[in-house]
């Protein structure tokens, strides 16, 4: 058989690969939405055949509900949950990157203090977090620490590694042309660090926000200007589950605009140029 | 650009027993001498660990002698070298105009005042039309251009090659050996280009210096007295196939000293 001329051809495997494709596309958002419809049905219908009262688990409904009801006391929390998050993430960055910094330029300066890092590290948030607030005064002050003691690693682990990335070759040519430390960092090392760096944020953007809302805990004073995780305390003191799921709810969809947002952040500034955010025909 | 005979041009380099050893006892490079003169294109040809890429990186000052001289005739000055290295070595974030501007923006100069420059070299490699392309829309004979491009924008005293087109396949290299050389026409520079095949640095060079392995050092110069241009016609000559045979002798020699 021969084929004519500017005739499109797809052969089998082509339509099988564009069967994939839109398979892909739309599964990626249909089969998630579709769990969750199964799940919040499967809730409801739990709770209606066990006749589970709703001071043990409330439906779904019963939730949304609240959570309308509630709305000006619990997105007064909620911003006040998101500021200290965004006020620790800000704070990360700057200092997960000045850091790096530091390190890449001074390895006497690395070789110092990066085993404190990795201890602040791995020294679980909720165990210092009581100290915290023992020895610092203001509560917002307090908060901040915590949130940014978890926040802050992943941007300094995930820079330091970028600004060392920096191609070998491409290091020689600065040397060659004579290029000073500053102009290295700025014109190689940084760009270099770049990808890292954003894969970094990514991560610290959710921590930021556990950071956050495990401080509230345990700093667990209420009144004016408390975050979501204070209301969720409050509310279990008082057997207010619908308000615990409300508030729940709120902070996991916190979590996932944050992830979201930075995920844009990083798409917007890669994708002319890293592997990871350039879209390949075929 | 007139380029004159062997023998008449100005010096520009010269290697005087220069010996690069690494942990005290391992010689990659012992007693080399070489006087790199303008106008000329030397390749260095030889083996694996016959200290060519040494010999490249203590001229580029990335290392330096553990004895002997590396002198430049009328001292260094700020414009000494251009740089090609095996990889493309370009910059993913950066456009092929900001690529090219790289040695002139470290000398602190601005892009609207060296713009014609830019522009002129990616002209002369053929790219001119890809100034705001980044470099993985390129292909790879098109990356390795633009590397060229940078390594002369500034019109070096001197341009290192190390083995630019290895990596690339057959067409596309005889393509930059022919551009290599009309680029040489044009602007007259000097060229050190390291190799390992025969046929590419008889092809390109006017003197090929073949080195020997363990301890790395240089064998002999063949001169390759076919005059410039050279076209695709000279590829298949019988002085060609003879020059070929000197240069592939003088590395049996090379190789069979270093077994």
């Amino acid at each position: 058989m021969s084929i004519a001329e500017n005739q499109p051809l797809y052969d089998a495997e082509d339509l099988k690969r564009l069967r994939a494709a839109r398979f892909e596309r739309f599964g990626k958002w249909l089969l998630p939405v579709a769990v969750l419809i199964a799940m919040i049905w499967l809730w409801d219908r739990v709770v209606v055949w066990n006749e589970i009262p709703h001071f043990i688990l409330p439906r779904p409904g019963l939730v949304l509900e609240t959570l309308i009801k509630d709305w000006p006391m619990l997105f007064d929390a909620l911003l006040v949950t998101l500021q200290i998050t965004m006020m620790a993430l800000a704070v990360a960055v700057i200092g997960g990157v000045g850091l790096a910094v530091l390190f890449t330029q001074s390895r006497l300066v690395e070789m110092s203090f990066y085993p404190y890092a990795v201890i602040m590290q791995v020294t679980p948030v909720v165990a210092i977090a009581p100290l915290i607030f023992i020895y610092v005064d203001s509560r917002t002050a307090g908060l901040l620490l915590c949130a940014w003691l978890v926040a802050f690693f992943p941007v300094l682990a995930n820079t330091t590694l970028g600004l060392n990335s920096a191609d070998h070759n491409l290091r020689d040519l600065f040397r060659i042309y004579g290029a000073t430390r500053w102009q290295t960092l700025r014109y190689l090392r940084l760009p270099s660090a770049l990808p890292y760096f954003l894969g970094g944020l990514r991560i610290a953007g959710g921590l930021a926000l556990i950071g956050a809302v495990v401080a509230e805990y345990v700093a667990g004073t209420g009144g004016i200007g408390s975050g979501l995780a204070f209301r969720i305390l409050e509310a279990g003191y008082r057997l207010n589950i619908p308000r615990m799921f409300a508030a729940l709810i709120l902070i996991a969809l916190t979590g996932v605009i944050i992830f979201a947002g930075l995920s844009f952040l990083s798409h917007m500034l890669l994708r002319k140029w890293h592997e990871s955010a350039v879209k390949r025909e075929s | 650009m007139d380029i004159l005979p062997l023998g008449q041009r100005p010096p520009v380099l010269d290697m005087t027993n220069v010996t690069k050893t690494f942990n005290g006892n391992v010689v990659a490079l012992r007693d080399m001498n070489l006087s790199v003169n303008s106008g000329d294109f030397i390749s260095l040809l030889g083996p694996s660990g016959c200290g060519k890429s040494t010999a490249l990186r203590l001229i580029a000052g990335l290392s330096s002698p553990s004895a002997g001289r590396i002198t430049w005739a009328g001292g260094q000055s700020e414009n000494d070298l251009g740089v090609v290295f095996q990889e493309p070595t370009l910059m993913p974030w950066a456009t092929v105009a900001q690529n090219v501007w790289l040695p002139f923006r470290l000398k602190g100069k601005s892009y609207s005042s060296v713009k014609d420059d830019i522009l002129e070299a990616l002209r002369l490699v053929g790219l001119e039309k890809f100034l705001e392309a980044y470099p993985r829309e390129l292909s790879g004979g098109m990356k390795m251009r633009v590397s060229i491009a940078r390594a002369m924008v500034t019109k070096p005293r001197l341009i290192l090659m190390d083995e630019p087109f290895a990596a690339l396949d057959e067409i596309t290299r005889f393509r930059l050996n022919n551009d290599l050389l009309q680029l040489k026409a044009k602007i007259g520079c000097t060229v050190i280009f390291v190799t390992h095949s025969v046929f590419e640095s008889v092809f390109l060079s006017d003197r090929i210096v073949v080195m020997a392995a363990r301890p790395g050092r240089v064998i002999r110069e063949v001169t390759v007295d076919a005059p410039y241009p050279r076209s695709e016609e000279f590829r298949t000559s019988p002085e060609y196939a003879a020059l070929c045979r000197r240069a592939s002798d003088a590395l049996h020699e090379a190789m069979g000293e270093a077994a």
